[in-house]
Formats: structure tokens, C-alpha cells, sequence
């Protein structure tokens, strides 16, 4: 505790030059740039105070019985979700987690401990293209559209409800999401209407996507931007990370912390490019992911041969190599789309595009007063044009920041008391 | 004899064509996938060798039972019955003890300033801070640096040689793993010199087999790596790699 002030002092001596800048629009988060702000996040010291340690566990959840789960997945025990919990009577809030992050994603873990400290209950569940979630809690097990991923995480939030209601006692029940979660949190709060499950009084959209045919387009736009071009995402990883080993042993570094990652991004080590280069490439990972558990799990033949049995032994390299070199677009035209034509014949590419966007539910967002919105002007999965949408659709319950890029002001004491303001 | 021979041909091809029906019914035939390696024209993610690789995803699988069914249920009673600053304190006196292997390998790396630092570590922390107990040499500003035989091996030009995953102690390489039974040799026998009574009667042993357990079990709980804990299905090829790479940042320093 006691070196909390000298560390905070030091930070804030760093970050001087910037929060000069920062502090003529009044907001103190101190990366000016998307991309840089969305790889530095919030420094510890521009964090709140939150408690250390709190009610906390883990649900392990069967949410779809009898579901044969393939050898190489037998780790796989159910839907895993994150759940904190009070003694007394208190609101409920589900948090929905990003673009394949986990029911622990820690940006998450700090809104749960966030919205602890303000006395709600909090149940997080992985994104529905987390491959937890694609393998155990999606019956199509054909993650990205937003009306079945909706269908699904209703389901998985209902499972998980019957599952606690008996230990605490809850008094309303509240929703929010980030990034894709933000999106599919709109859609979620739709089919509660129908269902009344929950009757949610409060919707929090965190950085969500307006169309998500759009923001993978802008997340591939980043790649385009590498060194040859996307087909190269891995040499130009592997150098990279021979950038940072380099610059590691020309420094005084002890330890690889936060500090060093600062001390490289205030050197400039990558130049703006690079970094959008970085942010695509963690998104292709997790992407990766997601593309082979669905292809297991589905049989489809995409990137594993269609009928091979894996164990639980055998190499997966191969399938990791392939499936990071395939863009979102292949994903949603050699895969997602046949799916869906297969089943709703007729279907044309336009109208799968347009289900996948907030404007498909538009008259319902307007008309309801329960939603809230939180985003960056920075933030670059939006297209032009996205920012004045969210602003006409939810005027003044649309909190817009002017930096922060994705999420990287996420933890960022401000926007922090801001979500956890929303639902008091 | 020529009928005997015809006979056992007929009995194979009949057993070879009844195993050929068998295989067709249950499993139908493989199809190739829509994209495979041969459309890729770039470089690999973990560029090292992993060619023991058989074997490591066996010992991957081995150590998350090991971890589910044995190490972690242990290792939530020791957090459940401990106080907080217990574990604390049980926690810094084992790595005082491993100040030992920090300070013989950096002599080994002949690095001056840091055996230095580290022997001050380890004799600050053993007298003020009460045997080991409390890290004051940390605050006073004597961070700690770990070395270890593997590093040393690494300083003086040795690769790392093949990915190796060990029972217990999972991710290493064919140089480190050897390491660790050098550091391992080179404690025991620096506890032999500093105590020449061990091994002198049973309740030595007792004693020893306590404190190596308690040594054990505060390792996995000072370890937040979960085996599979990610769920992500390259979790291996990352782990590997990032392993790989920690290792690299941490040796030629």
C-alpha cells in the first residue's frame, strides 16, 4: 500500500507530456492514438482502487444435455461463467465478454470487481466466439450471428440463473456487454422482451459494433497494412517479437512488465502501422480458434479433414497455422454463409449482412428507453458515419469519449464510475 | 503343404477384407479439408523444433490430471486453512532458499555485480528478514534475478536443444530440464556441506520429506499457469512458444 503514492507519482511524472494534452478536453486517459491506446490499455495507477479480494467463483455449466464433445476437446467440462456474488438482497448484472474473450478476461474481471464494490451481483460469460462457449453453450456451434448467439447466450444466462438462484437473492436484473458482447447485448435484451426471463431494466452497450460486416472489415484493414500484406501475419509476428527480444537486451530490463512495454511504446519500437498490425493479429488468433472448434465440432470439413477422429495427443499445429491465415471474410463467405443459405434457401449475402447490425433492430433500440451506450471517437471498428448513428439512436445515453481507441480506456477510473453510475 | 499355404491365404484375405468392412462401416472416409498447409507461403508460428512432440502432449495431458486430481485439490486446503500471510511468509522462505541457485549460476555466468546483489539478497533476507520469512532485500532495492543452471548453459553458448515437457514441472527444453537436476545436485549437496547430519536418522527423513512436500505444494500455488485453463484448442503450440521465447528474453542477458 505504502508505495502505492511514489509508484503513482512516477507514472504520472511519465505520463506528464500526455495528460497535458489530455487535460485541455478534461478527460485524463493518456493515450492519444487508437491503436496505442488499445494495446497500453490503462495503467495501474489511472485504475480505482478495488478490492482484492471479494465473493467470487467459478460456474461450471451443462448447458446443452447429452452433447457429444470429441476427444481432442475433453477438457472441455461445460459453459464456463464467472460469478460474484453479495450477502444481502442486490441487482443482478450479466456481462458479456469481447471477440473471443473468456469468462476471465481481465478488463472484465476489474468491471466485475467494479460493480462488486458498488453491491451487484455479476455473472460473466465468455463470448459466443470463445471456443468454451462455441464447443459447449451454442447449438449450432456456428458462432457470428447475432440473433442465434443471442438465442444462445440466453439460454446459457437462463442455465446459470436456475443454477444460483437458491444461494442469493436478486432484486433486478441488468445487462452489458463489450465490443461484439456490446452488440449481442442489444439483441439479448430484444428476445428478453418475448421471454421475460429477466425483464433486464438496464442495457449497457461498452464499444460495441454497429454492423458487424463493417468492423471485421476494419480489423482487416489493419493487416492489409503489414509488411506483404496478410499473408504474411506470422513473419511479420515472428519480427516483431525479434523487435521487442532486440530491444529487451539493449535495455536495462528486469522483468517483462508493464513497465518495459511502456518504455518500448514511448520509444517508438513499432511505428502506427505496426501496432494496427499487432491488434489484427490478436483478433486472427482468437479467431483461429473459434474457426477449428467450430470445424471440429461441426464436422465441416474446413480446415480439418472432414471424418478424422483427433485425439487427445495428436498435433494440432498444422490446423493453427491454417486457420490463423483465414480472414474473417473467408469465414463468413466459405462457411457461415453456405450454412445459413443451406437452411433458409433464398438467403442472399446482402440480407445475412444486414442481420448482423444494430440497424436491423433499430426500431426497437429507439423505442426503448433502456439502453445506454459507451464508446471512444477513436475507436476503430467503427466506420465513419457509425458515431452520429449511436448519437441519434440513444442521444444523450450515448456516452462517447473523445480517445481510448477499442476498449483501451476500458479500466480507466472515469469510464469505469461511468458504467457502474449507469446501472445505480 | 501347397494346401496349407492356400488355406492361410484365403483365412487372411477374409480376415483383411471382415477388418476392411469394419474400418467402412464406423468410419467413413476422410475427405481432405477446404484449406490446408500447402496454400500457406509463410513462415511458421514457433519456429523452433518440437521434435518430441508426442511425447510433450502426453506429459501436457498427464500434468492436467495430475494438477485436477492431485496438486490443486491440495493446494486449495493449504490456501483454505492458511492465513494469507502465512503462505506469505512460506512463500519467501523457499525463495530465499532458491537464492542459492540464482547466486551459483550467476558466479557460473561470472556476472560481478549481480552475485553481488543477489548474495546481499540472500544474507539480508536471511538475518533481517528473519530466515527467509519477510523479502526486505526488495524494498531496500535489491530486486531479485533469477538464474539457473539452464540460463547458465543458454550464457555460455548452449541452444536450448528440443521442447520438453517434464512431469511435474512442465514446459522446459532438453537444456533446461537438465539443468534443473543440476541445481537440484548442486542444493543438495550445498545442504550436505552446511548440514553434514543429513540422512542421520528417521526423523530427518520425516522432516526433509515434510519440507520438500510443503516446497512442492507452494510452488503450484505460486503458479497461476492452469493447464487447458485458457480452453483455447492451440493452447499447447502457445505455450510452447511463449515458453520458447520467455526464455530467450531471459538468457543472453
Amino acid at each position: 500500500m505504502k508505495h502505492t503514492r511514489p509508484l503513482l507519482l512516477l507514472v504520472s511524472l511519465v505520463l506528464l507530456p500526455a495528460l497535458c494534452r489530455a487535460a485541455d478536453e478534461g478527460y485524463g486517459y493518456p493515450f492519444q492514438g487508437s491503436y496505442e491506446a488499445t494495446i497500453m490499455q490503462t495503467p495501474p495507477a489511472l485504475k480505482p482502487e478495488l478490492p482484492k479480494k471479494i465473493r467470487v467463483e467459478e460456474l461450471v455449466l451443462d448447458v446443452i444435455p447429452d452433447l457429444k464433445k470429441p476427444d481432442v476437446f475433453f477438457y472441455n467440462e461445460g459453459l464456463r461463467c464467472t460469478f460474484a456474488y453479495q450477502k444481502e438482497k442486490a441487482p443482478l448484472v450479466f456481462v458479456i465478454a469481447g471477440t473471443g474473450g473468456s469468462h476471465k478476461a481481465p478488463r472484465l474481471m476489474t468491471l466485475m470487481k467494479a460493480l462488486y464494490q458498488a453491491g451487484f451481483h455479476v455473472i460473466i460469460l465468455p463470448s459466443p466466439t470463445h471456443p468454451n462457449f462455441v464447443i459447449s453453450a451454442s447449438h449450432t456451434h456456428i458462432p457470428g450471428d447475432l440473433t442465434d448467439d443471442a438465442a444462445d447466450l440466453y439460454w446459457a444466462m437462463e442455465r446459470a440463473w436456475l443454477k444460483v438462484k437458491d444461494d442469493i437473492e436478486v432484486s433486478d436484473f441488468y445487462l452489458t456487454g463489450f465490443s461484439l458482447g456490446g452488440t449481442q447485448a442489444a439483441f439479448v435484451a430484444k428476445l428478453d422482451e418475448e421471454r421475460k426471463s429477466f425483464n433486464f431494466r438496464k442495457v449497457l452497450m461498452i464499444n460495441p459494433a454497429v454492423s458487424l460486416y463493417n468492423s471485421i472489415g476494419q480489423i482487416e484493414g489493419l493487416l492489409d497494412k503489414i509488411p506483404g500484406g496478410k499473408d504474411s501475419i506470422v513473419t511479420f509476428f515472428n519480427t516483431t517479437m525479434d523487435k521487442f527480444t532486440k530491444f529487451y537486451h539493449r535495455g536495462e530490463f528486469v522483468a517483462l512488465n508493464d513497465e518495459f512495454l511502456f518504455k518500448a511504446f514511448q520509444e517508438k519500437l513499432l511505428s502506427t502501422e505496426e501496432e494496427g498490425g499487432v491488434i489484427g493479429t490478436v483478433f486472427r488468433t482468437g479467431s483461429a480458434g473459434m474457426i477449428f472448434a467450430s470445424d471440429v465440432m461441426t464436422n465441416g470439413g474446413y480446415v480439418v479433414p472432414k471424418n478424422r477422429v483427433l485425439s487427445n495427443t495428436e498435433s494440432l499445429t498444422d490446423y493453427f497455422w491454417v486457420a490463423i491465415h483465414l480472414s474473417f471474410f473467408q469465414y463468413f463467405d466459405e462457411y457461415f454463409l453456405p450454412y445459413f443459405q443451406k437452411k433458409r434457401p433464398g438467403l442472399t449475402r446482402e440480407a445475412l449482412i444486414e442481420a448482423q447490425s444494430l440497424k436491423s433492430i433499430e426500431g426497437y433500440l429507439k423505442s426503448s428507453r433502456k439502453f445506454g451506450v459507451m464508446t471512444n471517437e477513436n475507436d476503430f471498428i467503427l466506420k465513419p458515419g457509425d458515431l452520429d448513428y449511436l448519437r441519434q439512436l440513444f442521444g444523450e445515453r450515448a456516452k462517447i469519449y473523445p480517445i481510448g481507441g477499442h476498449g483501451g480506456n476500458f479500466e480507466y477510473k472515469d469510464n469505469l464510475a461511468y458504467a457502474v453510475g449507469f446501472f445505480k | 503343404m501347397p494346401v496349407t499355404i492356400r488355406r492361410i491365404i484365403i483365412a487372411l484375405s477374409l480376415a483383411m477384407s471382415l477388418t476392411g468392412c469394419a474400418t467402412t462401416a464406423t468410419l467413413p472416409p476422410e475427405v481432405p479439408p477446404m484449406h490446408s498447409v500447402s496454400e500457406i507461403k509463410d513462415e511458421r508460428v514457433a519456429q523452433s523444433k518440437d521434435s518430441w512432440e508426442g511425447f510433450n502432449r502426453t506429459m501436457y495431458n498427464f500434468n492436467y490430471r495430475l494438477d485436477k486430481y492431485f496438486l490443486l485439490p491440495i493446494v486449495s486446503g493449504y490456501e483454505f486453512i492458511t492465513p494469507t500471510f502465512v503462505q506469505q511468509g512460506v512463500s519467501n522462505f523457499f525463495n530465499n532458499i532458491e537464492e542459492t541457485r540464482n547466486l551459483t549460476n550467476s558466479i557460473f555466468q561470472l556476472k560481478g555485480k549481480q552475485t553481488l546483489m543477489t548474495l546481499g539478497r540472500f544474507v539480508t533476507n536471511s538475518t533481517l528478514g528473519i530466515g527467509g520469512l519477510f523479502d526486505v532485500a526488495t524494498p531496500m532495492g535489491m530486486p531479485v534475478r533469477r538464474e539457473d543452471f539452464g540460463l547458465t548453459l543458454g550464457y555460455w553458448g548452449c541452444g536450448p536443444g528440443p521442447y520438453l515437457v517434464l512431469p511435474f514441472f512442465g514446459p522446459s527444453s532438453a537444456r533446461d530440464g537438465s539443468g534443473i537436476l543440476v541445481d537440484a545436485g548442486i542444493r543438495y549437496a550445498l545442504v550436505s556441506a552446511i548440514n553434514p547430519d543429513v540422512n542421520i536418522g528417521d526423523e530427518w527423513d520425516t522432516i526433509h520429506a515434510g519440507v520438500t512436500a510443503l516446497e512442492a505444494i507452494d510452488k503450484r500455488h505460486g503458479e497461476s499457469f492452469r493447464y487447458y485453463g485458457t480452453e483455447y484448442p492451440f493452447e499447447y503450440d502457445m505455450t510452447r512458444y511463449f515458453y520458447t521465447k520467455k526464455r530467450e528474453f531471459e538468457s543472453s542477458k
